[in-house]
Order: C-alpha cells, then sequence, then structure tokens
C-alpha cells in the first residue's frame, strides 16, 4: 500500500481514538463545575460524594486522553512532515499556546483537585475544578484554531513554498473557527452529560447508586436537554451556513446534492449509489429547504458535485453517510433527553426502569456523533490537508517509508484496543462499585 | 516590529529554556520511575508513584510545550528530526503511553498480578524515555545525516539503527544516570520511611555514575566533534556554566549526607540546567548539525526558524503563559509540600 493512504489511515485512528477522551473529558469537567457548585454553596452532602465520585472517573478518562494525546502532538512530525514545514510558521503558534494556556492549567488543576481535598480551603478546591474545565474548554479552542485555518486559511501569503504568517489575529479568527469552536463545544457538553446520565442509569438498575445517582441523572437530563438543543439549533445549523459558504463542494458532499439546482431539497435519508454518475435512491427530501437552510431563499441556487472538477471533490459516500448520521443522532439525543424530562415531570423518571435501561444504551453514542462529525469535517476536506493551498498526497513525510508507518498502524491500533478494553473494564468496576465505595488500595 | 535576528536567538534561549524546564520536573519522576525498577516489595513500589502523583502531568506538559514551541518556532527542525527519529519517537511514545495510564490503572484492581504489571509499565516507561532522550541528545551532538535536497529543504538520510551509535548510547546512559541522581534526591526530600532512607543511600552511588559517565561523555565529545569546541574556549559564557556545574555536582553529595534533602535536590537542578545549558552553548547557532554537511546542511536558527511575524506572535504568547505557568506551579508544589505518606493520596480519592 501506498504510504500517503497508510499515512492517512494512521492519523484517522490516532485522532479518532484519542478523540473518544477529550469530548467526556470537558464535558464531564463541566458537568464536575456544576457539581461541585451546588456540592459547595448548598453544603449538600449528596452532590460532595457525587463529585468525589465523577472526579474518579475524570482522573480516569483525561489519563487516557493525555495519553493518547501526546502521540498527537509529535504526530505531525512524524509522518507530515511537508505538511508541518508548509504550515509551521502559522499552526506552530496555536498549537503551542494550547499547551502554554491549556495543558499545564489542566493537568496542574487535575493534581490539586483529586489529592487538594482537604488541604486547600472549599473555595480553592471548588475553584481548581473550575481551572480544570476552562482548561480542557481551551484546549478545545487552540486545537480547533488550528484545524479551522486547514478548512479556511486566513491571514497568511504562500512564499517560497511555505505559508507565512501575516496576521495573527486574522489567522487565529478565521472564517470557521467560532462555528466550529461553539458546534463542538455543545457536542463536547452533551457527551458529558450523557456519560454522568448513563453512569447513574446503570447504577440504578444494578441498585448502586444510592442517593446520588438519582440527582445525578436529573442534573444530567436537565444539562443534556439544553446542550443537544443548542448542538443542532443554532451552531450546527449556522455551521452547516459557514460551510455553504466557505466549502461549497464539502457542502454538497454533505448534503448528496450532486447535480447543482434552484430550489435544492434537503435529504434526510438516502441511499448512495457510485455511479457515475453518483446518485441517491430511495431519498425521502424535503423540497426547497437546502437552498433556504444555506441562503436563506427557498429558491437559491445550490451547487452540486457537478460543479466542481473532477480533482477536488471530496470523497461521497464516507462524507454522505458520516454528516447524515450525525444528524439522525442529533435528534435522537433530543428526543431521549424531552422523554426524561417529560417523565421528570410526571415524577415517574426513577420508577421508570426501560427509560434507564434506554439511557444507559443511548449514552455512548455521543461519541459516536462526535467521530462521524470529524469525519464529515475531514473527509469533507479532502483532497486537500490545507483546502486549495495543500494537498493530502504532498503532506506526508519524504523519508518516512510505507512499512515504517505500517509497523506503527499495528503498534498504536493493538496497544489503542487494549487501552480501549481496559477503560471500559474499569469504568464498570467503578461504576458497580457505586459513589460510595472507598477507593480500591491495596 | 523586532529584529528577525533577535528573535531567533530568544527563541533558541527560550527553547533551552523548555528543556531544562522538562529536564528538571520530569526528569525527577523519570527518575524515581527508573529507579522503582529496583525496589522488590510491592507496597514500597507503590509508594514511587504516590510521591509524584499530582504533579507527574504537569511535568510531562513541558515536554508537549517544548514539542509545540519546536513546532511554531523552527517547523523543519520539527519535521525533519521527527520524521527522521520515527522508530525512536513511536518507542517513545509507546512508552510514555504505558506509563501515563499506569498510575491511573495500578490501583484500580487489587491483584497482585496486576499491579505487577502496572509496575513494570511504570518503571520500564520511564526508564525508557529518560534513555531515549540522552541518545536523542547524543546523536544530535555528533551530528545527523541531513542533507539538502533540490529545492534548499532538508532530507533524512539516516536509519533507526544509525542513531545507536556508541557515543550516543553512552550520551544516553549518562542521561538516565542524571535522572535516576536527581529522582533519589526527589525521594530523599519528599517521601518518608523506607523509601526515603533508601533513596538517600543511592545517591552516592548513582551520584558518582553520573559525573562519571558526563565527564567521560566530555572527553568522548572532544574526539567525536570537534567541531563543537571551536572557539568555544574563548567564551565566558562556557566558564560561567562549567563552574556553576562543578560547584553543584561537588555539593550534591555533600549536602545529601547532612541530609539537607532540599538543597541537594536544587543543586542536581542546577547541574542539570547547566550541563543542558553547555551543549545549547556548544552547538549554537545550530540546532541540529548535518555529519554530511556541516557547513551547508545543517539547521540553524537562521535558515530553519519561522517568520519575523510569526517569532514575534509566540513571543508574546510566551511571555504572557510561562509566568502564569510557573506561579501556580510553585502554589501547588507548595499545597503539596512536606513528606507523603504512604497511602496518602491514592487512599484518599
Ligand atoms: C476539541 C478538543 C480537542 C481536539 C480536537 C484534540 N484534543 Fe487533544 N486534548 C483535548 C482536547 C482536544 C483535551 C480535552 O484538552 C484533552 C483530552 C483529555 C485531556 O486530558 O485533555 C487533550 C489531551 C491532549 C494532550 C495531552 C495533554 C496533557 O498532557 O495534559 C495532547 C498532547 C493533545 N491533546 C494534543 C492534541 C493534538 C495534537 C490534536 C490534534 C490533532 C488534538 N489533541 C485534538
Ligand atoms: C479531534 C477530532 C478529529 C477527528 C476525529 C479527525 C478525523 C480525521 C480523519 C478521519 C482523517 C482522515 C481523513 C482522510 O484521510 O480521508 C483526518 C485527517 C487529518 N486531520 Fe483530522 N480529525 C480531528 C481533528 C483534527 C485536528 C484538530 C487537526 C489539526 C490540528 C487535524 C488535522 C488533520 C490532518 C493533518 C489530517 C491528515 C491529512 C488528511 O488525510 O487529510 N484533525 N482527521
Ligand atoms: C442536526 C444536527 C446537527 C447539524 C445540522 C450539524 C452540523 C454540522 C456541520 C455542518 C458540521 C461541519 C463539518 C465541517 O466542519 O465541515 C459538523 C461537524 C461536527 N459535528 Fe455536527 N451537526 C449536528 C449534530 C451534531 C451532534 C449531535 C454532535 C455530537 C454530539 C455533533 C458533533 C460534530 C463534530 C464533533 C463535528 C466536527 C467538528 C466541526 O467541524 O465542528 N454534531 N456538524
Amino acid at each position: 500500500m501506498d504510504a500517503v493512504l497508510l499515512a492517512r489511515i494512521q492519523f484517522a485512528m490516532t485522532i479518532g481514538f484519542h478523540f473518544l477522551f477529550p469530548p467526556i473529558s470537558i464535558g464531564l469537567g463541566w458537568m464536575l463545575v456544576v457539581v461541585e457548585t451546588l456540592g459547595w454553596r448548598k453544603a449538600d452532602d449528596t452532590y460532595v460524594r457525587m463529585g468525589r465520585f465523577f472526579a474518579k472517573l475524570m482522573a480516569l478518562t483525561f489519563a487516557v486522553g493525555v495519553a493518547t494525546g501526546i502521540v498527537m502532538e509529535f504526530q505531525f512530525g512524524m509522518n507530515w512532515a511537508r505538511y508541518s514545514t508548509f504550515v509551521g510558521d502559522i499552526l506552530g503558534a496555536p498549537l503551542a499556546a494550547e499547551a502554554v494556556f491549556a495543558f499545564f492549567l489542566e493537568s496542574a488543576f487535575l493534581g490539586l483537585y483529586l489529592f487538594g481535598r482537604g488541604k486547600v480551603s472549599k473555595g480553592v478546591h471548588w475553584f481548581s475544578a473550575l481551572m480544570v474545565a476552562v482548561g480542557a474548554t481551551m484546549s478545545a479552542f487552540w486545537i480547533l484554531v488550528v484545524n479551522s485555518w486547514q478548512q479556511t486559511p486566513a491571514g497568511f501569503d504562500v512564499v517560497a513554498g511555505r505559508a507565512v504568517l501575516i496576521s495573527f489575529s486574522d489567522a487565529v479568527f478565521n472564517p470557521s473557527m467560532w462555528y466550529r469552536f461553539f458546534h463542538q463545544l455543545c457536542a463536547a457538553l452533551i457527551t458529558g452529560a450523557f456519560f454522568v446520565g448513563g453512569v447513574s442509569a446503570w447504577q440504578l438498575l444494578k441498585g448502586r447508586g444510592g442517593d446520588v445517582a438519582p440527582k445525578a441523572l436529573r442534573l444530567s437530563i436537565i444539562a443534556g436537554l439544553v446542550f443537544a438543543v443548542l448542538t443542532v439549533f443554532p451552531t450546527g445549523h449556522e455551521h452547516g451556513k459557514q460551510v455553504a459558504r466557505d466549502q461549497p463542494e464539502k457542502f454538497a458532499a454533505l448534503e448528496g446534492l450532486y447535480k447543482t439546482q434552484n430550489s435544492a431539497p434537503l435529504v434526510m435519508f438516502g441511499l448512495f449509489d457510485a455511479g457515475p454518475p453518483p446518485t441517491l435512491n430511495a431519498t425521502i427530501e424535503i423540497p426547497g429547504l437546502l437552498s433556504w437552510m444555506a441562503f436563506g431563499d427557498f429558491n437559491a441556487q445550490v451547487k452540486g458535485i457537478d460543479a466542481f472538477p473532477a480533482d477536488q471533490i471530496p470523497p461521497l459516500w464516507m462524507t454522505f453517510v458520516s454528516f447524515h448520521n450525525m444528524v439522525m443522532l442529533g435528534m435522537l439525543f433530543i428526543g431521549v433527553m424531552g422523554l426524561g424530562l417529560l417523565l421528570m415531570w410526571r415524577g415517574r423518571l426513577m420508577t421508570s426502569r426501560w427509560y434507564h435501561w434506554m439511557f444507559f444504551v443511548v449514552s455512548p453514542l455521543p461519541l459516536a456523533a462526535n467521530q462521524l462529525g470529524w469525519i464529515s469535517a475531514e473527509v469533507g476536506r479532502q483532497p486537500w490537508t490545507v483546502y486549495k493551498l495543500l494537498r493530502t498526497s504532498e503532506s506526508v513525510s519524504v523519508t518516512v517509508g510505507a512499512p515504517e508507518i505500517l509497523f506503527s498502524i499495528i503498534l498504536f491500533g493493538t496497544v489503542y484496543l487494549a487501552l480501549g478494553a481496559l477503560y471500559v473494564f474499569i469504568l464498570f468496576r467503578e461504576m458497580n462499585h457505586g459513589p460510595d465505595a472507598a477507593g480500591e488500595v491495596s | 516590529m523586532m529584529d528577525l535576528a533577535f528573535l531567533q536567538v530568544t527563541w533558541f534561549l527560550l527553547f533551552g529554556f523548555l528543556i531544562i524546564g522538562y529536564a528538571i520536573l520530569d526528569g525527577f519522576d523519570l527518575g524515581i520511575g527508573a529507579l522503582s525498577l529496583f525496589v522488590r516489595d510491592e507496597h514500597q513500589r507503590g509508594q514511587y508513584m504516590e510521591v509524584i502523583a499530582p504533579v507527574w502531568d504537569g511535568n510531562e506538559v513541558w515536554l508537549i510545550a517544548g514539542g509545540g514551541m519546536l513546532f511554531a518556532a523552527f517547523p523543519p527542525v520539527y519535521a525533519t528530526v521527527f520524521s527522521g527519529f520515527y522508530i525512536a519517537l513511536m518507542l517513545l511514545l509507546t512508552a510514555l503511553i504505558f506509563r501515563g495510564v499506569s498510575f491511573e490503572f495500578r490501583n484500580k484492581v487489587d491483584s497482585a498480578g496486576w499491579r505487577r504489571f502496572w509496575d513494570w509499565s511504570f518503571g520500564l516507561g520511564s526508564m525508557v524515555p529518560s534513555l531515549i532522550f540522552g541518545v536523542a541528545v547524543g546523536n544530535i551532538l555528533l551530528g545527523v545525516p541531513v542533507v539538502l535536497d533540490a529545492n534548499g529543504g532538508f532530507l533524512w538520510r539516516g536509519s533507526f539503527l544509525g542513531l545507536l551509535n556508541p557515543f550516543a548510547l553512552l550520551v544516553g546512559v549518562t542521561g538516565l544516570m542524571m535522572f535516576m541522581t536527581h529522582g533519589a534526591l526527589y525521594l530523599a526530600m519528599k517521601a518518608s520511611g523506607p523509601t526515603a532512607e533508601r533513596a538517600g543511600r543511592q545517591v552516592t552511588f548513582l551520584w558518582i555514575s553520573w559525573v562519571a559517565l558526563w565527564a567521560l561523555s566530555t572527553m568522548a565529545a572532544v574526539i567525536v566533534s570537534p567541531w563543537l569546541f571551536k572557539g568555544l574556549l574563548q567564551n565566558v559564557l562556557l566558564y560561567l556554566l562549567l563552574a556553576v556545574d562543578l560547584a553543584s555536582l561537588i555539593a550534591i553529595p555533600l549536602l545529601s549526607r547532612s541530609a539537607r534533602h532540599g538543597w541537594a535536590f536544587l543543586a542536581s537542578c542546577a547541574a542539570m540546567a547547566a550541563q543542558i545549558g553547555l551543549v545549547g552553548l556548544s552547538l549554537f547557532p545550530r540546532l541540529v548539525p548535518s555529519s554530511l554537511n556541516l557547513q551547508d546542511a545543517s539547521l540553524t536558527i537562521t535558515n530553519a526558524s519561522s517568520t519575523e511575524t510569526s517569532l514575534a506572535s509566540m513571543l508574546v504568547i510566551a511571555l504572557i503563559g510561562l509566568p502564569i505557568v510557573i506561579g501556580y506551579t510553585i502554589y501547588i508544589y507548595r499545597v503539596f509540600k512536606g513528606r507523603v505518606a504512604p497511602g496518602q493520596f491514592y487512599g484518599s480519592y
């Protein structure tokens, strides 16, 4: 196999695995801020124990996130040396800013948060939980700056085959930055809410929740509903409009629009046929809605795939499928959380075992939605690593051969499978021990 | 706008500062990990991890920051060296992955076999990186096989086994001994009971190894890379750094023997800083010398740096960010001051 394809597989694998953990860290981090605030201000012991229990799970998630994140930091130089040389002048700065402003904050205060209970005042302890969440959020900010710049480059000039920085603020606040940040932040917050709720639902089912799990489930339904709605509207919707504006060929691929047309329909469902020409069969669609969503006018013309040169369009199947599944999951999350609110309002939340099961089963799906979103964004950017500036095929390291990359895929693949399995194993042990078990220490 | 040459020198110094920060901070906890390999008793091995539990991750971020800063300030160095050291870096990353999760995993299941596995992960996961860092420094001092390609870009022409040459291995072991001495001094200061006592006893042997290997490496460098020393003898900074190095090296056993552990640890911080400073001084203005074409194909602060705008933006980030980081890091170490009692951290949360 050729080195470019292997390098892509390797990157997709390592980032995809890394990115199972950050959304939990960010979301759970903010949930813990809420829990610690309630515990501290209301002096409510239930919330104090809830904080202590979920802090353990936070530490576990964080550890795997950190271990896999280090790989990412070095990866660019290892596999994507030409990309790194091309973008270094611009993207190095936000990447370094992430370490300086975010990683230090997150990891230093997590140490204080986990081990400092009783050594510092309650206020400082609360503050350390806040700094962990702020740090995780800032790290999302800076890494999304990096990614958004590749999608919609700004504030640069190309000199002697290298992008050079003209304006730091234009590069940071590039056209897709805020859209991506807010959408991703909301997605992470849903992930955190479902994590807390899923753990609690499991404990309720197993009778291990004590007085903590009911309150935690309620909290996560309220937070989850808010962020499930915000993920779809306005952040997802606005992000879509931004893609239509800045990356029209990606937009066409995501939406499955293969012919340029006025009054373009929004496809809710369709079976992909590669063609040629590519088509969708058995579609369920709403006429005119896509034109309206993208440009605020039911009759507007939307460019289809046929409007772009063949060597500049992304893979069609993967983008269409991943994007539509993400959107469907978004609707599902609103549904599940909304149902929870209804049950809560009717006072039946604690007695509806079926709902606990349902919640538990759905709770890992935000991770899938996050992955699908990134597949849409990243595969949709193909064949470029830096949109319209640098092709993926021109980005890889020349000195690294296919066998070395294959070796790294096998090595990291094996290690990651083991880590993933261990994470789930330990997570379930902790869940089964329940919120009031003491730490297991020899 | 600041002047480009000034920014390039500043970034060389800042990068050096990050490496020193990393070596001093993560150095002790990597050293402690390596030392834990020689402990028989399971409970005491657990202590080795516990002593650094609240701080090790913050320490490791210095490495990540270093990687980020290198990417930002000297992108061709980041790209050329990391793709060149491919296999070595994969080993490093794998080791760091296992090491990182061992802190969280080890005490989660009550089984001796489980704990033994994570103890090995922690121990080897600390020792292997310590060695690799030294081997990397050794190879840089030797010069790495880089040539210029047709477009004036840098091209790596080496192999993994080529990195494992005797000189680089010598520097690798020197680095390991440096970290282990440093780690033992930290344990003597922060651990309690038998762990602290054992570490105190080990200091002498480790210290002798470190000093002897360092002297040997320096002499070997004169032979293998004479160009490192060109003009060096006329530089006052050399004598300054040497004075700090020797004074602190001599102070370590004296302070340690009189049980002034904190001071002994500080002395080893100073010695490490001075030794890394010496390496930097002898390389300057090169970052990565080429063994194939020293004159033209070496990556230097001038031919491998980012542009003025980028370096200046980065400088602003570093000057705002690093003082804050250093501030709260000091605060957190102060919160956790005093000796760590067994079970203090892993028992409490
Ligand atoms: C939207 C958020 C996001 C995204 C897209 C990424 N990460 Fe990440 N990363 C985080 C959000 C995050 C986090 C939430 O801050 C983590 C997760 C777990 C953790 O401990 O911090 C983290 C950890 C983490 C660490 C360990 C930090 C530490 O030791 O404290 C590194 C080095 C990276 N990441 C690097 C990367 C790189 C180079 C990425 C790009 C390819 C990347 N991450 C994608
Ligand atoms: C964290 C969530 C992310 C996920 C799940 C993700 C997913 C992916 C996937 C699936 C690919 C392979 C696409 C293909 O080759 O067809 C890819 C490629 C890539 N991504 Fe991302 N990505 C994420 C974030 C980022 C970020 C933050 C950056 C930049 C800092 C980035 C930079 C790249 C690069 C350089 C490639 C390789 C070149 C390429 O194949 O296009 N990604 N990513
Ligand atoms: C109706 C619902 C949704 C809509 C309309 C929507 C829209 C979008 C759009 C247009 C993109 C842009 C792709 C690109 O960057 O080029 C995107 C990306 C993404 N989505 Fe969604 N989304 C929805 C639901 C969700 C849900 C429920 C999640 C996760 C819980 C999610 C997570 C993500 C992620 C992680 C990305 C990649 C990062 C980014 O580009 O922002 N999305 N989404």
